[in-house]
């Protein structure tokens, strides 16, 4: 017990082992977490980048009651023994991430009803909260071709927001990374430099953990909106990953397999590109039911009915309620 | 005549080939700590000496030695940040291009206090000439036994090797610049932890720019309390000054501490007063970074007080009224220069040399500059300027390093203290006092 | 592509600076080297760096095009390097690339048809107290308080060198 540490955050406290960062016992408390685009907790390294996680430490510790002297990342602070952070309640940590959700935007293009992401883009959750009516920015925007990079992926960088995600998953779950982050500054991209394509067969994960729409799984794009399909758990067995996934499906047919995200958005079993890319019958899955979708977001609307499919397991019922 | 600690020898014809510098006492100090001194006392005396960081930040060395992690198993390093590149800085060249065997003397007495065995002195690419002669200046050092195994008798070895940047000031940061050392774009590292505890290999590592290492040798000859001696409270000892724009003596002058800002900029001894017998409009005195004054609050502080060169003076009145000594690039304006034009200057410099890894900086300069360059050409509107200075708000303290900040101060102070000619340009932008220039990229591929 | 003999003991002398393992250490200076070679570093150059210090090829990509001194499109034979920050212009330095670009005849970024020449702009060279400054590499000397005539003299001098 002793070697535990007290965090107080927005009033509630938490007690967390050491080496927990600010993120993690706010994500463990529940109700409103500071938002992430950059940090990855199951990719090591993530983190600090995007500034969106921002927070006012208030109290230090116990031992050293004063402030932090700037707003830090959540995603990469760890907590002290009675640290008191504001989070939501601080006026300063709003204004801060409306600035940079402002920064996000102003080379992102303003087109969500085109984008493929739409529905599912944590850069569009985000800016539904934090961001203004209105753009303040008149100047030009940075835009680039649309690339194929290999046979599955699509790379549109006028969409990226430089979270280097895309960059850490190839590092950690291919053997050899060929795409990185090129040039500097605001004219930096992710790129292969000379067209290469990834092949590799974990290399479909970067688009699972692309917060925006810069990659997209070309076998899938535009063949529906995403709050029009329904996604289903279903699991195989296979040789190189744990098999589980989501299958989206549009009446019988599946249109796209992706890996399983937890309640933070992220995937903590990557899976294999032969189970995302080569197998979209239905025969080819053991479907546990329906999956369970957050009733806020907009994949869980018009689907109010418990879908014809079976088994069906697992049926939350938010899922059938709401 | 003012103390010279850095610069006494600098006249001295030859200076630069290893045995005039040892007849002129050079290497003095490498014989007394090695064989007379503890790295503690060593540590010791440079914290009595109250020397700080020449680089900018001003943190006070002693401290930051005593810092490093001496528990660790791993290797500790010394690493010189001769990566000179603030807009106005050009006292590091100046120190290794006429004296280097000083800067290499400071080394070898700062490693051995650290308990380093291996050194490196990281030096921005595009001084390839000075490369050459620290490449020159340490084969000499090794020749004398003052490098190597064994130095003079002591049993301390040590290796020192010089380090090529690539072309990028970011890496003037102390972490983007270990980044850079390990072969990596200079991409500053989320801290903690800390370089002291995890630096250079992930090994407890120490950072110093060049003029505060070759402070080391005559703090060690003469004693920390003699140095503290020498300036103003605690701005301690000597500071090299590098004066440029519209002055007529441009150089670098080595001050003690408290000289007052009049007596530098007016005396003959340095800056000689404005060029062309002009009028002094504003002046930026610590590098690009800092906050920029205008005549008024640079000679003298908000409540009358005259203001001095040193670290305490010059930020008095905090950035209503003040601002830092920063690195000592001490800029100079005079009553044609146009303010909007340097702005969007430096605001382009700092767009340019963001290294795109956080939001903040990497859009927001971006932001700026492209608004500076519209004001600056005649589209301005006046809500741009309070734009402008939100922009600045937003990125100033929430990005990963202080290039953000860099980027910051110098669009706010600007407006604060210039509003008038933002909003003249604005009005008219025939009324730009650098209207002529405005064509000077005309061909440019990119002007930003 | 293959270097040589010649360059590798070089390539060799660069690594022996560092730990073992941390030959990553040695890309700057052996790019560096590369460049003085080649006069600008091709995919196929990058890709042999690679090869030497045992690197993924991007990690090279990444680096060469993070620093501004590396060139990653063939350039003139000279490149002038112009200082273009804020204490240069101060004494004069848009000038004096107005008249280079007219003596030139070429544009920022541009190289001489004769492939002579390449004019670039760069960022502070510490040479503020004697601006305006131009570099050209691979030896990087400063030609410093330029002046029109000044420039003419380089111009005419490294003409009549090639």
């Amino acid at each position: 017990m002793s070697d535990l540490l007290k965090v107080t955050i927005d009033g509630n406290s938490i007690e967390v082992p050491p080496g927990t960062t600010i993120m993690q016992a706010a994500r463990q408390l529940g109700g409103k977490y500071p938002p992430a685009m950059c940090y990855y907790e199951p990719l090591k390294n993530t983190g600090g980048k995007c500034r969106v996680c921002l927070v006012k430490v208030a109290q230090t510790s116990e031992a050293n009651p004063r402030p932090m002297p700037k707003l830090v990342a959540s995603c990469i602070t760890r907590v002290e023994q009675g640290m008191v952070v504001e989070n939501e309640t601080s006026k300063e940590v709003l204004d801060a991430r409306n600035g940079v959700v402002e920064f996000l935007l102003i080379n992102h293009p303003l087109d969500c009803p085109v984008c493929d992401q739409a529905g599912e883009c944590d850069l569009q959750n985000l800016s539904y909260e934090h961001g203004h009516e209105q753009t303040r920015y008149e100047e030009g925007r940075r835009e680039f071709e649309r690339i194929d990079i290999g046979p599955y992926v699509q790379l549109h960088m006028t969409r990226c927001i430089l979270c280097y995600r895309c960059v850490y998953a190839a590092d950690q779950l291919t053997g050899q990374r060929v795409h990185g982050v090129l040039n500097r500054g605001d004219v930096s991209e992710i790129g292969t430099y000379i067209q290469q394509s990834i092949e590799n067969e974990f290399s479909g994960n970067i688009i699972d953990v692309c917060p925006v729409g810069a990659l997209t799984d070309k076998t899938y794009r535009f063949k529906q909106r995403v709050w029009f399909s329904k996604p289903f758990d279903a699991h195989r067995n296979c040789d190189k990953c744990c098999g589980k996934v989501v299958l989206w499906m549009k009446g019988d047919t599946i249109i796209r397999v992706t890996a399983r995200k937890n309640e933070f958005g992220e995937v903590t079993d990557f899976i294999c590109n032969n189970c995302r890319f080569e197998h979209k019958q239905a025969a080819d899955w053991t479907i546990e039911g329906p999956r369970v979708i957050d009733p806020e977001s907009v994949i869980g609307a018009n689907k109010y009915e418990l879908p014809v499919v079976s088994p069906a397991v697992n049926v939350d019922a938010k899922f059938v309620s709401e | 005549m003012a103390t010279k600690i850095l610069l006494e020898h600098v006249g001295v014809e030859g200076i630069r080939a290893i045995d005039t510098y040892l007849a002129h006492g050079g290497y003095r100090s490498v014989g007394k700590a090695l064989k007379e001194m503890s790295s503690d006392q060593l540590v010791e005396e440079v914290k009595t000496a109250g020397l700080r960081g020449r680089g900018g930040a001003g943190f006070p060395t002693g401290m930051k030695w005593s810092f490093l992690d001496k528990k660790s198993e791993n290797p500790r390093y010394l690493v010189c940040n001769a990566d000179e590149s603030e807009p106005g800085t050009f006292k590091d060249r100046y120190l290794m291009e006429r004296i280097p065997h000083l800067l290499i003397e400071g080394m070898i007495t700062a490693s051995y206090a650290l308990g380093a065995n291996t050194s490196y002195i990281y030096v921005r690419g595009e001084m390839m000439p000075v490369i050459r002669l620290l490449e020159k200046a340490i084969a000499e050092a090794y020749a004398k036994g003052y490098l190597g195994k064994n130095i003079l008798g002591s049993g301390y070895n040590l290796d020192l090797y010089v380090q090529p940047g690539g072309g990028a000031y970011i890496c003037g940061e102390e972490t983007a610049l270990l980044e850079s050392l390990e072969g990596k774009r200079g991409n500053p590292r989320n801290k903690p932890p800390f370089p002291a505890v995890s630096g250079l290999y992930g090994c407890p590592t120490v950072i110093n720019n060049v003029e505060t290492i070759a402070s080391v040798p005559w703090i060690v000859n003469n004693g920390g309390a003699a140095y503290a001696s020498i300036g103003i409270g605690k701005s301690t000892g000597t500071k090299l000054i590098s004066a440029c724009g519209n002055i007529r003596q441009p150089g670098v002058y080595e001050i003690e501490l408290g000289l007052p800002v009049e007596e530098f900029l007016y005396s003959d001894v340095y800056c000689g007063g404005i060029a062309e017998g002009r009028e002094l409009k504003a002046v930026v005195p610590g590098g690009s970074s800092v906050p920029i004054l205008p005549k008024e609050l640079i000679l003298k502080t908000a409540a009358g007080e005259p203001r001095l060169m040193s670290y305490e003076s010059l930020a008095e009145g905090g950035f209503v009224s003040g601002s830092m000594l920063g690195s000592g690039g001490f800029i100079v304006f005079d009553d044609r220069a146009c303010i909007v034009r340097n702005l969007w200057n430096f605001t382009r410099f700092y767009h340019h040399e963001s290294c795109g890894q956080c939001s903040p900086c990497r859009e927001g300069t971006g932001w700026m500059a492209k608004v500076l360059h519209r004001i600056e050409h005649g589209h301005g509107k006046m809500s741009d300027i309070d734009l402008l200075v939100d922009v600045a708000k937003h990125i100033e303290g929430k990005t990963i390093c202080p290039l953000g900040d860099a980027a910051a101060w110098p669009v706010g102070s600007a407006i604060r203290h210039f509003r008038d000619e933002f909003e003249a340009h604005v009005k008219n932008p025939d009324s730009c006092l650098a209207k002529h220039l405005h064509g000077a990229y005309a061909h440019a591929a990119s002007i930003m | 592509m293959e270097f040589s003999q010649e360059i590798k003991r070089e390539f060799d002398q660069i690594v022996a600076r560092y730990p073992q393992g941390r030959q990553k250490s040695g890309l700057l200076p052996i790019l560096h080297r590369v460049q003085e070679e080649y006069g600008w570093l091709s995919t196929e150059a990058m890709n042999a760096v690679a090869g030497y210090l045992q690197l993924n090829p991007i990690e090279v990509y990444e680096v060469a095009s993070f620093y501004t001194m590396f060139h990653l499109r063939p350039v003139g034979k000279y490149v002038l390097e112009v200082c273009r920050t804020g204490p240069c212009c101060l004494v004069g330095a848009e000038t004096l690339l107005q008249y280079l670009q007219r003596k030139l005849n070429i544009g920022i970024g541009e190289t001489t048809p004769d492939g002579l020449f390449t004019l670039k702009t760069v960022e502070c060279l510490a040479s503020c107290g004697t601006g305006p400054v131009l570099q050209i590499g691979p030896e990087y000397l400063y030609h410093e308080q330029l002046t029109e005539q000044k420039l003419d003299q380089l111009i005419d001098s490294l003409r009549s060198k090639s």
